[in-house]
């Protein structure tokens, strides 16, 4: 019997999967192994980002605060680099020590005084931006040398494509997160918080510990993107990852992560992610379709990707009672 | 059998008081546990039994009085610690993540590793062991719980327990949700487990199971402690009477029912007729006529809120059906249910009666607003004028109709939402424990109300923890056990024994 | 005095009147207003102008909020009605005709009725929670937008289209009135039928509401309604104020700066209560803030810094939580199971 646990993520796997041979199928050029590298090298720092986002959404909370966390860590990195003559070697540890911070802060609040994770990363994502703005309001361009040598680097693999540095970083996180969703006690606490919190505290697990636990995971992780960003643009400016919390998000759900709280798994948010990058690349390999496809269809495997949910947990309800 | 004198029980507790702002929950209860024996702890709504579960888990301090486990004085702050001394509890709800699967539930917080890492196999493999040996139980443990059923996950809260090496077991209310051969299989297992020498508190409802299982008995009344007897030693209906707090032979003197007063009419204006709900309440059939008090009397937990509910449509029944003498509708949501001329007054009042941030006016007129539709508005002089009245006649306090009822005291609370149905003048108006948490004066006008209702016509159909009310006002009272209405007597044949006797059963 | 205090307008027109009381020290011609070619002229006006669309979209979401709600796809349908208006007018023969500019309005606010009904459906039909359900919406939404328009931004040259947003009536800016009526609409819907009793009854307590006989659930598809159409008026007027229609950028942060407008005004997050006068107020010091930053010389972008401390302090001051840990501080024992199980109980 097929442990209905797994229905969803197997959706996106399958969804991948047909979309990638759909896209092969109708385009020449399509198929090729540089393509789904591309996909990784263009989405990195998302993917990074949802990481930390599948973190949150398992323990039945959510971060709006993620976009503006990656301009800021630009935007600081710029600045500190550009305006202050800081090495990268420092710059990179101070601007991962403030997004923890800024991630140990929301949930400190969320947890303490109760306040809705919702609302809470809200001010965290205006406070975010406000700052970038507060540190310049212009585009900071980065010629530092080795961000410039990582940012072009390519990492041949044997078959001739190739990867950037962006794409090893991120699929070290999704690696080291997998092993922390499964194999530590963090993150099996951060399951039973989202399966239930008042079973997890009776159970003496550290919900507190585990709650901050989280959101300083995904300030991590978004600085960490941040960081990847700056790899990928080169600058900092106050306007970059407009709407990248919404696109987290959504690749979360579309991965399978119950946006409830305690079921989903950081390798469906890695595909989750490869589908948003797909329907990008048919997008454009299919020329006469327009950017904004991409919304309506990520929209559209929301809602499908909700519904499901909804369905499979009504009908477990139904075998429960 | 057990030879008493030489043991000393496990756990023993001593002159525990406990109080809440505004209640004394546990006034010098005493209790002690031995091990190897499976005791239960009986009481009514308000005896503090939950309370006192709660002071020996560690989810309340204790304010005075004495814990010795094994002889030390143990005071735990939290659950864990209870836990980590070797008390542990299942609830009726059973208190594990159902996302997580079987073998984390047991284990988690405490799982197997090396070098930090959690060691899935060694895991899967401790709680099959676990459930195998100890509870006969063989399960795919890498499922996750939900996909088990209740009873499935109770044992495994039980293994839980065990895990954390457990000296004694509090299970409260676990078979609320199980059907017959779950309540065996559970039996079975607390057998093996005591035989083993655990010393295991069981709460539960259902007396036929008290004694079923249980070897020694603890009744609680009102925080008090009222005594201990071994099962084997103490009749039914000896116990009934002891957790509903009369003495047999004081029982006898109480006022018969005053409602020969006025005409029985035969008008039958409902009629439940093999209505049930699976879990809730077995198929049952019950006539209400018009203008009659039906009091529907039991133990907590035996059906008696059930039964309201079906009728009122706030659950919907599984099987049989309503029968009204006028109209051939179901009843399928609470709007059908107060389109035939019913109203409800629930037992918890908190969630299911008052809209707290609404005005005392805003609560009383709900109802009748909500059977106009959004348009046909009631003007503002008649709301007042009718929010006046209401508080003049119910005696609502204080009298003023823009106080917000979440400030009003629990029983001016339960006024206003007499007064919300008094106004739709139903034709049945239920009322589930209209009188708890209400001082004596209180009581009394509701009771005169009741009775002035039912010479208008109204049907009534009242439910209390208190027999005696019930035997005060009720024309005919139907009493149930163990979710089952097991008899109805009416007029004459209406005696505290006799109700006594039927709700003991046995 | 502590009556006044208690008064949910107390806090927010204190915070709207501190910040007008600045700008009176900082600038004291902020207040002046003067009368050219027959228009006034002046920063209140301005305020009242450019707070419009904010107001109009603050208000529905005012009823969806106080349902236990919260609609995030406002922004969405701002962009969603302004293209759909723009796109019929610019494929009218002549885009100044009065029944075209009608028929452009009448379609763009049946859509946002449409997308209210969609929101209300998925929250009452198939039981999502609200947050959930209108981000479908929210992400969708803006590439409907721009599949209307067709990726580009439309402009119109059509006075008739452009008086929505810019006219004037009785020397006051139209939208003004607009906004007056719209406001007016929700006060008398709410307070003179029995629809804000339902509203409140439902978002304070679901579940005696079912058993008082409330249809709760058409009252919540009403409100997503309503809060649609709301969020389509103030589309028309965003586009119609520069007459063209942005799908990427039309109406964005509007759900965030509604929500807060609503929270300023008194009306918490977990339902019940709701002020229309305070999401008013609340609206007002929003736009005041923008434009005291603006008349200050910071950049505008920095009012969001100040926004996020006043999310933060708000919130705070409605957390229940946090007003105990300040009492809970002398406390010098707690069982924080106590609190726990209290709290679930």
């Amino acid at each position: 019997m097929l442990n209905r646990k797994f229905i969803p993520i197997l959706v996106t796997i399958g969804l991948f999967a047909v979309m990638l041979a759909a896209g092969s199928f109708r385009y020449t050029g399509f198929f090729s192994l540089q393509v789904v590298f591309n996909l990784l090298i263009d989405n990195a720092f998302l993917l990074v980002v949802a990481v930390g986002m599948t973190f949150v959404i398992i323990s039945g909370g959510i971060d709006l605060s993620v976009g503006s966390m990656i301009a800021l860590t630009t935007m600081i990195s710029a600045s500190l680099i550009q305006e202050h003559g800081m090495p990268p070697i420092v710059v990179i540890p101070i601007v991962l020590v403030i997004g923890c911070a800024f991630g140990w802060a929301m949930g400190a609040i969320i947890h303490y005084f109760k306040v809705q994770p919702f609302i809470v990363t809200l001010a965290g994502m205006f406070l975010a931006r406000g700052l970038c703005y507060i540190i310049s309001l212009n585009t900071i361009t980065i010629n530092n040398s080795t961000y410039t040598a990582i940012a072009q680097t390519k990492v041949t693999l044997p078959g001739g494509s190739f990867i950037s540095i962006n794409v090893i970083i991120a699929l070290i996180v999704v690696l080291l997160a997998i092993f922390v969703a499964h194999y530590t006690r963090f993150g099996r606490n951060v399951y039973a918080l989202g399966g239930s919190e008042q079973s997890a505290l009776l159970m003496g697990l550290p919900v507190a510990r585990t709650k901050i636990g989280v959101y300083v995971v995904s300030g991590f992780c978004s600085s960490l993107a941040g960081v990847i960003y700056t790899f990928y643009m080169l600058s900092g400016y106050g306007l970059h990852a407009v709407g990248v919390e919404l696109d987290a998000i959504a690749s979360v759900v579309i991965g399978g992560t119950l946006l409830t709280g305690g079921v989903g798994y950081i390798a469906g948010s890695f595909f989750g992610v490869m589908i948003y990058g797909v329907i990008q690349t048919i997008i454009s390999f299919q020329g006469t379709l327009s950017s904004w496809w991409t919304k309506i269809v990520i929209g559209l495997l929301l809602f499908v990707f909700i519904l499901l949910q909804r369905v499979l947990s009504a009908r477990r309800s139904t075998v429960k009672s | 059998m057990i030879n008493m004198i030489d043991r000393q029980p496990i756990l023993q507790m001593s002159g525990i008081y406990k109080s809440f702002p505004g209640v004394r929950a546990l006034k010098g209860v005493d209790f002690r546990l031995f091990a190897g024996e499976v005791h239960a702890l009986m009481g009514e709504n308000g005896a503090g039994k939950s309370t006192l579960i709660k002071t020996l888990t560690g989810v309340y301090s204790v304010d005075e009085g004495k814990v010795l486990l094994d002889g030390k004085a143990i005071r735990p702050q939290s659950p864990q610690d209870a836990q980590e001394v070797g008390i542990s509890t299942v609830y009726q709800e059973v208190n594990l993540c159902p996302n997580l699967t079987v073998a984390e539930n047991i284990y988690i917080g405490r799982e197997p590793r090396r070098f930090g890492i959690i060691q899935w196999k060694e895991m899967n493999k401790n709680a099959s062991a676990l459930l195998s040996e100890r509870l006969s139980l063989h399960i795919d443990v890498s499922l996750p719980l939900q996909s088990y059923s209740v009873a499935i996950q109770q044992l495994i809260a039980i293994a839980r327990a065990l895990s954390i090496s457990a000296k004694v077991l509090i299970l409260d209310e676990p078979t609320s949700s199980l059907d017959r051969n779950e309540v065996q299989q559970l039996f079975a297992i607390m057998r093996k487990l005591k035989n083993e020498g655990l010393a295991i508190l069981f709460v539960t409802h259902f007396l036929d199971q008290v004694y079923e299982i249980s070897d020694r008995i603890t009744i609680l009344r009102n925080g008090e402690f009222v005594g201990e007897s071994l099962a084997d030693n103490l009749p039914r209906i000896e116990l009934v009477s002891r957790m509903i707090g009369k003495e047999l032979n004081l029982l006898e003197e109480m006022p018969k029912s005053q409602h020969e007063e006025h005409a029985e009419s035969d008008d039958i204006w409902v009629e439940a007729s093999n209505l049930g709900r699976t879990g809730a309440i077995e198929p049952f059939n019950l006539v209400i006529r018009r203008g009659e008090v039906v009091g529907l009397a039991g133990l907590l937990g035996s059906g008696r809120t059930e039964i309201a509910r079906l009728f009122f449509g706030a659950d919907r029944a599984d099987q049989g059906k309503l029968k009204f003498a006028k109209s051939s509708e179901a009843i399928r949501s609470p709007r059908d249910a107060i389109s035939q001329g019913i109203g409800f007054c629930p037992e918890n009042r908190k969630i299911e009666g008052i809209i707290d941030d609404l005005s005392v006016r805003e609560n009383i007129i709900l109802a009748l607003q909500a059977t106009r539709g959004w348009f046909r508005t009631i003007n503002r002089k008649r709301q007042d004028e009718i929010a006046e009245q209401y508080i003049g006649t119910l005696n609502i306090n204080p009298p003023n109709p823009e106080h917000l009822v979440k400030n009003l005291s629990g029983g001016n609370q339960q006024k206003v939402i007499l007064a919300r149905w008094l106004l739709m003048q139903p034709e049945l108006l239920i009322l589930d424990e209209p009188t708890r948490g209400i001082d004596v004066g209180a009581k009394a006008e509701i009771q005169k109300l009741v009775m002035s209702l039912s010479k208008r016509g109204t049907s009534v159909l009242f439910i209390s923890s208190e027999l005696e009310e019930v035997l005060r006002v009720s024309g005919r009272i139907a009493v149930l056990r163990d979710r089952r209405l097991v008899k109805e007597i009416e007029g004459q044949d209406i005696s505290p024994h006799h109700v006594m006797q039927a709700i003991a059963g046995g | 005095m502590n009556r006044i205090m208690k008064h949910h307008l107390f806090w927010p027109l204190t915070m709207l009147g501190a910040l007008l009381l600045f700008n009176l020290f900082h600038s004291p011609d902020f207040f002046s207003i003067k009368m050219q070619g027959g228009h006034l002229y002046g920063n209140m006006i301005d305020i009242l102008n450019f707070g419009a669309p904010l107001i109009l979209v603050a208000v529905g979401m005012t009823l969806v909020i106080a349902t236990k709600g919260i609609d995030l796809s406002v922004g969405s349908i701002v962009a969603i009605a302004g293209a759909m208006s723009c796109m019929t007018i610019s494929k009218g023969e002549d885009q100044n005709s009065l029944s075209l500019v009608l028929m452009a309005v009448g379609l763009a606010l049946v859509l946002s009725l449409v997308l209210g009904l969609w929101n209300g459906l998925l929250v009452t039909g198939a039981g999502i929670q609200p947050i959930i359900a209108t981000l479908i919406l929210m992400v969708a939404g803006r590439g409907i937008a721009q599949l209307i328009t067709d990726g580009q931004i439309i402009t119109l040259s059509s006075p008739k289209y452009a008086y929505i947003g810019t006219g004037s009536l009785a020397t006051l800016p139209f939208s003004i009135f607009i906004v007056a009526v719209v406001f007016a609409a929700a006060s008398l819907l709410t307070r003179k039928s029995a629809l804000g009793l339902f509203i409140e009854s439902v978002g304070t307590n679901p579940q005696a509401s079912r058993l008082a006989g409330i249809r709760s659930n058409i009252v919540i598809v009403a409100v997503y309604m309503f809060c649609g159409l709301c969020a389509g008026i103030a589309g028309l007027l965003l586009s119609s104020n520069v007459s063209s229609a942005d799908g990427n950028n039309a109406g964005l942060w509007y759900e965030l700066d509604a929500i807060l407008a609503v929270v300023i005004g008194g009306t918490s997050l977990n339902g019940g209560r709701f002020y229309l006068s305070g999401t008013l107020v609340g609206a007002l010091m929003i736009q005041t803030l923008s434009t005291t930053i603006y008349s200050v010389g910071i950049a505008p972008e920095i009012t969001l810094v100040v926004k996020a401390f006043v999310v933060l302090a708000v919130c705070l001051i409605q957390s229940e939580s946090f007003r105990k840990a300040v009492i809970r501080r002398w406390k010098t024992r707690h069982y924080p199971g106590e609190k726990e199980v209290t709290r679930h109980a």
